[in-house]
């Protein structure tokens, strides 16, 4: 027991502070929210295309207008290292969710993704969020980064927001992997379970878009085409911070400006 | 009269896909028993497609003793009569070969889906007219007084990936469990041909995204031999790193999970946390914290310079003493020590009879370690001793991780302090035609094999990947058996195993 009691103070406190204070710092190589400046492109250039392993990237040929998906996007910077002119970069900006699916694709001039939900759903839930997660094919990776959540270091209870067990319990899903045919039935069963009103978080590259198993015939490119998703998580595995992030402006728990 | 062929080489050597026929079916069936007879051990058994429509049957018996990998084939058409009749280990594979080929496994004992790769719904070309609904299946199952039967999931209670669980119980005694995956079913393999394309990289990195370091490495590996590529050795450490780094979080994090499971809520919390202190050190590397991006044919896309060792290592420092803290009240605790002894144990002739790997199998006293057996990369100059345990239970599983952990970060270190200099990416030529290579690493889970072929095109025309869980699987089925059911969650999470790099 003294030796439990002792290890309690050698681990100290680790929460983070965040939100209302800074958030944990990032690495060095973090990539986030990315940022294009088409005006760069070289004539004729598009090298970043076929480089883009998920089709995440398009130019627009009548306006040279390169544009790139988050919700596709595996973060692996490839684009960014074949780019000659430097017209696409990765930020540090870890705040990529967005409850509208075309508010992902990013451009020059595209206003930034925010979680903009229904003010009755907030009022109702936001004080608090019990979610149902299903693991719907993919790799486990977003799975065990939002599960991160819940250890001290982020300790997701503080908001009031909980995984739980049954479906019935829940105020909505949070969902991870591209949906394979093999999840599908699955899925739409605890959606049904779910009561109303609920919601549907979509986490990661697969869950929004297929990611990596883009039209694989054994997934369905994303929960979208089988339940309404109300906020998407980019990422392949989105950061826990912007998870957190996501699931903080969809309660409406952020303070101003962040 | 042709004679007896087969091939011996060395982890991830690469050779022509022909040097390993046998004439018939018969002839490998006994060249495979006799292979495993004399302690060899099923890497790999499956069937690559070839001209026509027609198969060949490969396997790869490891033998870890001597170091090495012997390979047979034999044309195969329509049926075969089952290896898994006489050897126990063959009868995921060949459960495996039937659903991806067709080809039936002649007196197999339990021959049914393992992944239910048929029922897509928008797929093509199935080759089985009647795709069966994932889970929808016979199931062993027992009828008597008191019996009943339990089953778990698809859904489950936590954050876990999908799989089902079908308990035949006698009051609170398991008779038997029957483990029915498939759920995660993506079709990578089948992705995988034609390649390497610009999207290779990322399957192999999601084939078991906990593990992405080391899919990723034999991927790499697999590709360097049949390009005839030289990885510099520092790229070869700072991959070392890696996969150790991935091995320390996983390891924290189960143990830290196995606390949950027995109520010891103090080494769960902080375990929970030190795995995510683990994950972010691999973010140093990479900026990802399960290390996509890092490794790449030819070497490593991200190099490590001054600042970067020396985080490294403050925070390996930190993070030792963090696990010591929270792992040794493990062992001091009698509340938990009376949930992890004899609970779920496997014997060694149990371990060898079904093949486990990893630390599933050293914590039976099994000292079998692809670092060790058949070095790769930066394990052929630093050697780290291999952990093994005797008592083939929970709190072996558990044991095994912390010495692990211990030698790992031990390894970190050296490594940390000796970088070699030089380049990190070498330039990856075009792939042999005609040429087979079988690549395996040591994941934290256990052994990792990708086995790869080429085309006359030199592009890939054959990928096999085996994750460890496929081996361990069916080791956790055997460990549930006469044991309490409610001990079921405290046994899964001791392996730990993976549902994706399974299902695929």
């Amino acid at each position: 027991m003294l030796k439990a009691i002792k290890a309690r103070l050698q681990q100290g406190y680790r929460t983070t502070s965040y939100p209302d204070g800074p958030p944990p710092e990032l690495p060095r190589h973090f990539a986030g929210l990315p940022v294009i400046d088409s005006s760069k492109c070289l004539p004729a250039c598009r090298q970043c295309i076929p480089a883009c392993p998920t089709q995440a990237l398009d130019i627009d040929t009548r306006t040279r207008q390169v544009s790139l998906d988050t919700g596709r996007c595996l973060f692996c910077r490839e684009c960014q290292r074949v780019c000659p002119a430097g017209a696409i970069q990765f930020s540090r900006d870890f705040r990529l969710a967005s409850s509208s699916r075309e508010r992902l694709v990013v451009t020059d001039s595209s206003p930034l993704p925010a979680v903009e939900l229904d003010g009755a759903i907030v009022r109702l839930l936001g004080r608090s969020l019990k979610l149902r997660q299903v693991s719907a094919g993919g790799c486990n990776a977003c799975e065990a980064d939002t599960n991160v959540l819940g250890t001290v270091g982020w300790d997701l209870g503080r908001f009031g927001i909980q995984f739980v067990a049954s479906p019935r319990h829940a105020d909505g899903l949070l969902i991870t992997g591209p949906v394979t045919e093999n999840t599908r039935l699955a899925l739409e069963k605890t959606y049904q379970a779910v009561p109303s009103p609920k919601i549907v978080i979509a986490v990661g590259a697969c869950a929004i878009s297929g990611g990596p198993y883009l039209d694989h015939p054994e997934a369905h490119n994303g929960a979208a085409s089988l339940v309404p998703v109300d906020v998407y998580v980019p990422g392949c595995p989105p950061h826990p911070l912007t998870i957190l992030h996501a699931l903080l402006a969809t309660i409406g728990r952020l303070p101003r400006g962040l | 009269m042709l004679h007896d062929q087969y091939v011996t080489v060395h982890n991830s050597q690469a050779f022509d896909c022909d040097e390993s026929l046998l004439p018939d079916l018969e002839r490998f069936r006994q060249a495979v028993l006799e292979a495993v007879a004399k302690g060899g051990r099923i890497a790999a058994l499956s069937a690559r497609p070839v001209n026509d429509g027609d198969s060949r049957i490969v396997a790869v018996v490891a033998f870890d003793a001597e170091g090495v990998l012997q390979v047979f084939s034999s044309p195969v058409a329509g049926e075969y009569p089952a290896i898994a009749a006489d050897c126990p280990q063959a009868h995921w594979f060949e459960r495996d070969l039937w659903e991806q080929r067709g080809i039936v496994p002649l007196g197999h004992p339990w021959l049914k889906p393992i992944r239910f790769s048929h029922a897509c719904s928008r797929g093509e070309a199935a080759d089985d007219p009647s795709p069966a609904t994932c889970g929808v299946t016979d199931f062993f199952s027992m009828s008597g007084e008191e019996v009943h039967e339990v089953a778990v999931g698809p859904v489950h209670a936590g954050i876990i990936e999908p799989g089902h669980f079908r308990f035949q119980c006698q009051g609170e005694s398991v008779y038997h469990l029957e483990i029915s995956l498939g759920y995660q079913h993506r079709g990578i393999e089948r992705a995988m041909l034609g390649g390497p394309a610009v999207r290779t990289i990322h399957y192999v990195e999601t084939a078991s995204g906990d593990t992405s370091i080391g899919h990723a490495m034999a991927y790499c590996r697999g590709v360097e031999s049949l390009s005839g590529t030289h990885v510099s050795p520092r790229a070869q450490v700072i991959r070392g790193i890696a996969l150790e780094l991935e091995r320390v979080a996983n390891h924290v994090g189960d143990l830290g999970a196995l606390a949950g499971d027995v109520g010891y809520l103090p080494t769960m919390s902080y375990c929970g946390r030190i795995r995510g202190d683990v994950l972010n050190m691999t973010a140093v590397l990479c900026g990802n914290r399960f290390g996509r991006g890092l490794v790449r044919p030819g070497g490593v896309a991200f190099d490590l310079d001054d600042e970067a060792v020396r985080q490294l290592t403050r925070r390996l420092k930190s993070a030792a003493k963090d696990t010591r803290v929270a792992v040794d009240l493990l062992w001091e605790s009698p509340s938990v020590m009376a949930r992890f002894d004899r609970t779920g144990a496997l014997s060694p002739e149990l371990c060898n009879e079904i093949g486990l790997v990893g630390p599933a199998a050293r914590a039976c006293g099994v000292p079998r370690d692809v670092r060790r057996d058949f070095p790769f990369g930066i394990f052929r100059f630093a050697q780290i001793p291999v952990s093994t345990w005797d008592s083939g239970d929970v709190f072996g599983r558990a044991y095994v991780r912390w010495l692990e952990i211990q030698r790992s970060l031990a390894f970190i270190q050296e490594q940390l302090d000796a970088l070699p200099p030089g380049q990190i990416l070498s330039p990856v030529g075009a792939l042999a035609p005609n040429r087979f290579s079988v690549a395996l690493t040591e994941g934290w889970r256990g052994e990792i094999c990708h086995v790869l072929s080429t085309g006359p095109d030199g592009k890939f025309d054959w990928y096999k990947i085996f994750d460890p869980s496929f081996h361990n699987w069916f080791g956790l089925a055997m460990a549930l058996r006469n044991q309490q059911i409610s001990d079921f969650p405290l046994c899964n999470k001791s392996f730990n195993l993976s549902y994706c790099g399974h299902d695929l």
